[in-house]
This record gives structure tokens, sequence and C-alpha cells, in this order.
């Protein structure tokens, strides 16, 4: 039963297995131990996408004169990772795609409190209430619609209005992405719980979902949907990269404090038991300054949140224009009682 | 042709006792359970089980921590909403479609490459493996793209039918391989037609194959996160998931995921079932030889369009989508340096997994498939019990381990290759198993009867006879681990990739067309074990 051609393919395979895994062992040995190194290294836990800030971080690096290691991930789970590591954190600072997770992580008391003089540098509406974390950029929600099967006139100007029956079947949204969740719980935090959930009842029969919100901007441009609740650096992203011209979808920023309009915050927080708080300092301090600033408003088309810095970007509205809703972006961090609405909606 | 082979299954297949129906008795018939059963597992075998068994069981560990945090009203309450209830059967609608449609695909297939006269019959059994190396994120990615229409149910499916169907083909093409054609050419020459000896002697004997393909799907299906978010399926995994990222919460993550392991149990219990007592080796004196391969005639030109329909859209699709993203999108890289240093990156972890996970999955497959009785029964469910669990639950459960037993090895690479093992082990001890009751027990007795050690009989019997199929097994978990993406991002070393955790990256960034060079990498490397898994005894 034993055929010479099964014994070769046995050894081929353990020979397949072996020799990789050997490789792999070795030269992992020189790299290691490195993470604990001395006590002026400093590692990042970053939920930002490696593509995005990775630059930035390099020079970073340079900036606080000490070894940065990032580690990148999902914010949350990140964030998760975080408290199962308790007081052995290996993270000396924490960099979230949005506000909640830093929430998370302040509710748990894990996030070192900040000086007042990197504090002072950002709106007190950009940073955590307790003083532990600070944001760095900001985005907006927008409406973005196709030109095609919408005239700008006739985009509505508040959320309220496309739960309407003319936008029926013609509204993509994400309703898991975190963005929209925020944006739902500001929403509650401004119009009230019942009020929140007649609209996501409405907006449920009315809309089509999708994964996140490149997929609704997707939608809107191939003219899926005529309207997409997003973020607006995605649009900006997207005529970078193809010209304007070439992309078949448009923003309306929202007047009035619409819900609708809300900003929410990329931050960074310090994690108090990690002995890395000297160098994680000096690397808020360099997020903060001016370069790192601009970075964002360059690259990532968000808005610079420290102070004097404005962004540049062809088309962007100046921040100060903007007319969001007054909202402690703290109280974001109800979003569990939004998830609950969500589930009882079903749109989750 | 040897005349003396007997049909161990049709008698396991009737209630003990019962007469054969009038008529149709067949060969001469052994009851029972196959030689060696009887005896307690030796040592040499129980005390490494039982590591591997404690090792799959570390997440379960974890679970009863985190679900208990709050008291159990509370994870009660989490389980017992509604909303979990209902999400919870959209789950096993999902599994129970894709398992259906995974059996018929792989079942299909298995027979057509291995017993009939197939044209290329190889290179259709080698190309239908290939699909096993397409991640479900990627797979639903093309779809998505093409046929945006499809998401939901009928897109969750679809994808996730296409990527795991290799997992009952595998098995039960090696098993009709292992199958001695002289019970049916018994059966023929006692007036079965051809269609009536598949059905009452060929595919009894395929049962236990297929049924384990079919719960290492069902397990997968449930565990699934990529294709079902990407399809927008809101699946019991979905919950779980939105535990972690809306609302920070490991508390009713941890209670959800409970649910999946009892579920798993179940699944796994109920497939035990399915094996019922048969013996599936020859016995008897002499060698079985390869089947006659069963002429096609008229059905040639049916069975390549249904051979060509499968590997097109299981293969050759997602491979097209990802050129034709390489070829038209603006934001595509090639940097060759960073792919190849990813790709042996991925290489080297993924055959560490693999190897430490064959390891393991060794003695437990070989427990499961000589010995019976509850003690075996509970070692072989506590090696699946994780396997449905969420990758992000079970590298969480890791995190809380290492941090707090193993801080040297924490983010360190014998981490993430314990990781593989809890995760896959299942994989392998599937193939194990199946591979160690196809070899005959009497020649272990034989071994034993001359005086044999139970060590010696294990290395100088059992393992090689094994051998063609525990390695089957070691190659298909190289596969699984190169794909593995949620607990290689929370436990990889900081600043190491693999060409999972780039693809994720890149298409984070929103540029398919940066990530189609590291999903094409992954795929065709992965073909290569799954090229030879197609090859595998032919």
């Amino acid at each position: 039963m034993r055929r010479p051609s099964a014994r070769r393919t046995t050894a081929l395979v353990a020979a397949g297995l072996l020799l990789p895994a050997l490789a792999a062992c070795g030269s992992d040995g020189g790299k290691d131990g490195s993470a604990e190194g001395g006590d002026s290294s400093l590692v990042i836990y970053s939920g930002r996408n490696e593509k995005l800030v990775k630059p930035i971080l390099d020079k970073l690096e340079k900036a606080v004169g000490s070894k940065v290691e990032v580690r990148y991930g999902d914010s949350a789970e990140l964030a998760a990772q975080i408290l199962e590591e308790g007081d052995r954190t290996k993270a000396g600072l924490f960099f979230s795609q949005d506000a909640g997770a830093l929430g998370a992580l302040s509710k748990e008391g894990v996030l070192a409190k900040l000086p007042q003089s990197s504090l002072e540098e950002v709106d007190a509406a950009y940073r955590g209430g307790k003083g532990d974390w600070v944001g760095l950029s900001g985005r907006v929600r927008v409406i973005a619609y196709n030109p095609d099967k919408v005239a700008e006139d006739d985009v509505p100007d508040s959320v309220q209005d496309v739960v309407k029956p003319e936008w029926k079947d013609k509204v993509g949204f994400a309703p898991t992405n975190a963005s929209f969740q925020a944006f739902v719980t500001g929403m509650r935090v401004i119009e009230g719980d019942d009020a929140t959930r007649e609209w996501l009842k409405g907006l449920k029969a009315n809309g089509k979902t999708y994964a996140n919100n490149l997929a609704t901007l997707d939608a809107v441009e191939s003219g899926e949907v005529s309207l997409g609740l997003v973020n607006h650096y995605y649009w900006y992203e997207r005529v970078a990269e193809k010209g304007e011209d070439k992309v078949g979808a448009k923003l309306h920023f929202l007047p009035g404090e619409d819900p609708g309009a809300l900003i929410n915050v990329a931050g960074v927080g310090i994690l108090k038991d990690s002995g890395q708080s000297e160098t994680a300092q000096k690397a808020v301090d360099y997020l903060l300054s001016k370069e790192a600033q601009i970075y964002f408003a360059d690259r990532t088309k968000e808005y610079p949140l420290a102070a004097g810095v404005t962004s540049k970007v062809e088309g962007l509205p100046p921040f100060e224009s903007l007319e969001s809703p007054d909202i402690d972006l703290g109280k974001l961090e109800s979003l569990q009682e939004t998830l609950a609405m969500l589930q009882e909606v079903g749109l989750v | 042709m040897n005349p003396t082979a007997v049909d161990t299954t049709e008698s396991a297949a009737r209630p003990a006792g019962a007469p054969a129906p009038a008529g149709r008795r067949r060969v001469p018939t052994t009851r029972g359970a196959p030689p060696g059963s009887g005896r307690r597992p030796p040592l040499v075998l129980l005390v490494p089980a039982c590591v591997a068994a404690l090792f799959a069981l570390l997440p379960l560990g974890y679970l009863a921590v985190r679900a208990l945090e709050r008291g159990p009203g509370y994870a009660w309450d989490v389980v017992a909403d509604e909303r979990t209830l209902q999400l919870l059967s959209r789950s096993l609608g999902l599994t129970a479609v894709v398992v259906a449609a995974c059996l018929v695909l792989g079942v299909s297939l298995a027979w057509l490459t291995v017993r009939t006269a197939l044209p290329g019959a190889r290179a259709w059994s080698v190309l239908a493996t290939l699909p096993l190396a397409v991640p479900s994120y990627v797979a639903a990615f093309t779809w998505l793209a093409a046929a945006p229409e499809n998401a939901g149910f009928a897109g969750a499916a679809l994808a996730l039918t296409l990527v795991s169907f290799p997992y009952v083909h595998l098995p039960v093409a090696a098993a009709l391989r292992g199958i001695d054609p002289a019970q049916e050419e018994a059966a023929r020459s006692l007036g079965h037609g051809p269609w009536r000896t598949f059905l009452r002697v060929t595919l009894p004997q395929l049962r236990p194959a297929a049924a384990g393909g079919a719960l290492l799907v069902a397990l997968y299906v449930l565990s699934d996160f990529g294709a079902v978010s990407l399809m927008r399926y809101d699946t019991f995994t979905r919950a779980i998931h939105t535990s972690y990222r809306a609302s920070f919460d490991r508390t009713p993550a941890a209670a959800l995921s409970v649910v999946l392991v009892v579920m798993t149990v179940a699944l796994v219990a109920a497939e035990a079932r399915t094996r019922g007592r048969a013996g599936h080796a020859r016995t008897g004196a002499g060698t079985a030889r390869p089947a006659a391969p069963i002429p096609l005639g008229r059905w040639r030109i049916a069975a390549l369009a249904w051979c060509a329909t499968v590997v097109a859209v299981a293969v050759a699709f997602p491979l097209g989508t990802l050129g034709y993203w390489l070829a038209v999108g603006s934001s595509a890289i090639w940097d060759l340096g960073d792919l190849a240093r990813t790709a042996w990156t991925t290489l080297g972890v993924a055959a560490a997994g693999a190897a430490l996970t064959t390891l393991l999955a060794l003695p437990v497959g070989v427990i499961a498939a000589r010995h019976r009785g509850r003690g075996v029964r509970l070692l072989e469910q506590a090696a699946y019990a994780g396997h449905a669990l969420p990758g992000i639950t079970v590298a969480l459960s890791l995190v809380f381990f290492a941090v707090r037993y193993a801080y040297p090895l924490y983010q360190q690479l014998p981490l993430l290759v314990c990781a593989y093992a809890v995760l896959f082990l299942p994989v392998a001890v599937a193939a194990t198993r199946a591979a160690v009751l196809q070899a005959p027990p009497v020649l272990e007795d034989v071994a034993r009867s001359l005086g044999r050690s139970p060590i010696s009989v294990l290395r100088e019997v059992t393992v090689p006879l094994a051998a063609p199929g525990v390695a089957a097994g070691a190659a298909l978990t190289f596969v699984v681990c190169m794909k593995e993406l949620p607990a290689t991002l929370l436990l990889r070393p900081t600043g190491m990739d693999t060409l999972a955790t780039r693809l994720w990256t890149e298409t984070g960034a929103g540029s398919f067309a940066a990530a189609a060079p590291y999903a094409a990498a992954l795929i065709l490397l992965a073909a290569i074990p799954s090229y030879l898994l197609g090859r595998h005894r032919t």
C-alpha cells in the first residue's frame, strides 16, 4: 500500500515545511526583544492604516530621537488588546482612528493625563473630557451625491430630509461603519432617542446599506444610489488620485448645525503603565506640531486640529466655516446604546 | 481481485440485529468495532493527545473568565436576547446551505476525477484543490466587485462555498482512491447497476470522509467574518465583532462566543454519530488495486463542462479579477522586494504553524481512529471545540494567557505559531484520523503480537501507513495558516507582515490595485501545497 510516489510526496511536504520554518525561526532571532528595549524606545499601537500614517511616523522617529516601533491593526481590536494586556501593555502610545476607542480606554482608566500644553493646542471639543487623549485630525460627515441623478440644489440640507418618500431607494449608508455610528450617537445627543429611532426606521425603509464609506461612495459614483452618507476625505482622496472630472460624485456640506455634519476625530492617548511616557509625550508633541499637522491636511485630506494650522487642500471648505453640531465627543461613548438602537431597528 | 474482501459498512448502517434485506445479502460481513478499540489508548499517545486538547481548550478558559466577569445573569441576558437568536438562525441557515453545496461540488468532482475516464482527470483534481488558496474575503471582494446585486445571503453562500468545497473534495477523493474496487465489482456481479452500486456500496464508504469534510466546512462558515461582513449578511459572528468594534466590550463578545462553542460540540457529536461503527480498511490478505476508470460515454461533455464551470468560478474568476485590477489600477505598485520578503515570511510562519499543528494532531487523530469510549469522544470534541470561534476571539484569548503566563513569548513568533495550532488543530486531526482509518488495524495487531511496544507500533506501522494522509493534512493546514488574518494581526511580532496582513493594509487604504499583487501571491503560493494535495496518491 505504500507506494514510492506517496513517500516522495510525504518527504517533499516535510521538507517544504521544515526549511522555511527553520528560516523563520532563525531570522526572527535577530530582531527579538527590541520592543522592550531601552527605556527611551517607544511602541505605538496604530489603528490608523499604515498606508496613511507610516510616512509621518517615520519622521516622528527622527523627531523624538528614539527607536519607534509601530503595530498596525484595527482601532477597536487594538483597544481590546490593550485592555487584555492590562498593566503589562507593550503600547506606549495608542493612535486611534476615532474618538470612541480612545474613550473606551479612558473609561477603563489606562490612559495617562496629558500636560496642559498639549491639551491647549486643540479645541476642547476635540479632546477627552478627562484630559487623557487629544484629537489630531478631524473629518466631517457629508452627503455625497451623483450629479447625474440629482441637481445640486435638490440635495437635502439636513439628514432629516433623506428619510422623506422622494428619496426611497436612493440613499446609501454604511450602518456598521464607526463614523456612521458616531453620527447616530450625535443625533441621539442632539435630538433625543425617540426622534433618532424614528429617523433610523425611515432610513432603513429608504436606504441601501453598504460595507463601508468607500463602498457607499462607489455606489453613488455608479448611480446605484443618488445620495450617500459618508466622511468628507474619501472624496478628496479619490479626486487627488483620479482628477475631479473622473469622479462621478460631488459633496454637499450640511449647514445649520445639522447632526449629519458631525465632526469626528482621530487622536492619541498615552498608556500610563507602559513606562514609555517620556518618549510618548515627545511623540504627542510632534504629532501636534505644524509639520505633522500639515501632513494630515495634505496626505489624508483631513482637517488639522492644532491651533494655527489650516488645510490648503483645493475645494475644501475652511474648518471654521463648517456648521457642525456642538457636541461633546466624550458623550459619543454612549455608542453601546446607539448600537442597541441600531439593532432594535434592524440595521446592524 | 481478492475474493476475501469484505464490506464492514453495511452491517453498521443497520440497527444491530436487524436482518439483512431479503435478496440483498452480500458478501459475509464482520460486525462491530475495529480491532484494538477495546483497549485504552497507550500512554505514549494519550499524554501528547491530552496536551494537544488542553492547548485547544485555552480559548474556552478565557471565554469563561470574560463571559462571567459581570455575573452569569448578564451573560445570559446577552445570549437570550431575541436578536441573538435571530442571528444564530441566520448563521445556521447559511451553514446548512454552504455545507449542502460543498457536498454536491466536493463529492461530484472527487468521483469524476478519481473514478471515471474523465479526460485530464489529474489536472482537474489539482485544479479543484486550488480554491483552498483563495481567502474568503478575497473571494467575497471579487464577487462583490463583479456582481454587487448578489450581496446578502446569496453572495455569502456563493463565496463561502467556492472557497471551502475542497474541504469535502479532498477527503472524499482520498477515500475513493482507498476503496477496494472488489466490493463494487461484487455488487455489479450481483446485478446492481452502476447508479445503485454507487448509492449502496460506494457512497456509504465515503460517508465518514464526506461528513468529516462537511464538519470542517460548517465550522469554517460559522467562524467566518470576512465574507459575511463584505457581503453584508448578518450572522452570529457579526454580533461578536460588533461587540468588540462598536461597544468596545469584551464581555458580551465572550458570552456569545460560548454559544458558538456549544454549537461546535453539538456538530462534532452529530458528525461522530454519522460515522457509525463502520470499519473502512481492507481486511484479509492481498492488496487492493486501483479501480478501473468508469467510461463516461455520452456524459463526457457534460462532465467536462461541470468541472470547467466549477474551476472557472472558483479559481479563474478571482484570479482574473485580481489581474484586471492590476492591469487597470493607477495605484498598482510593484514593490517586488517587499513582495518577496513578505512572501518568504508568510511561508515561514505558515510552515511552522503547519508543522506544530500536525505534530499535535497526530496523537489525537490516531486515538480518534483507533479507540472508542467517552474519553476518546471528549478528547476529539476538545480538539474541535474552539474551531468555530472567530479569529479575533482566539487571538484575544492568547493575548490574555501569554501576557499573564508567558510574557517573554508575547508578540513573538512562537506564540503566533501556537495560535495557528489552536485555530487549525481540527483540520489536521480530521486528515490524520481519516488516514489512520484507512490503514488496516490488523497490521498493528500483528506488530503488537510480535512484541512491538506501542511506540514502535506507532513508528513502524501506523505512521508510515498513514503518512500520505498526514502529509496531506499538513499541506492543508499550511494553506489555511497562510490565509489567516485576525490572529496574525494581533499576535505577530511588531513590524512583521504576512501576505494576508499586507492585503488587509492595502484594501483598508482603499487601494484594490495595490492589494492585488499580495492577493495574487497568496493564491499562487498556496497553490503549491494545494497542487501537492491534488496529486496526493495518484
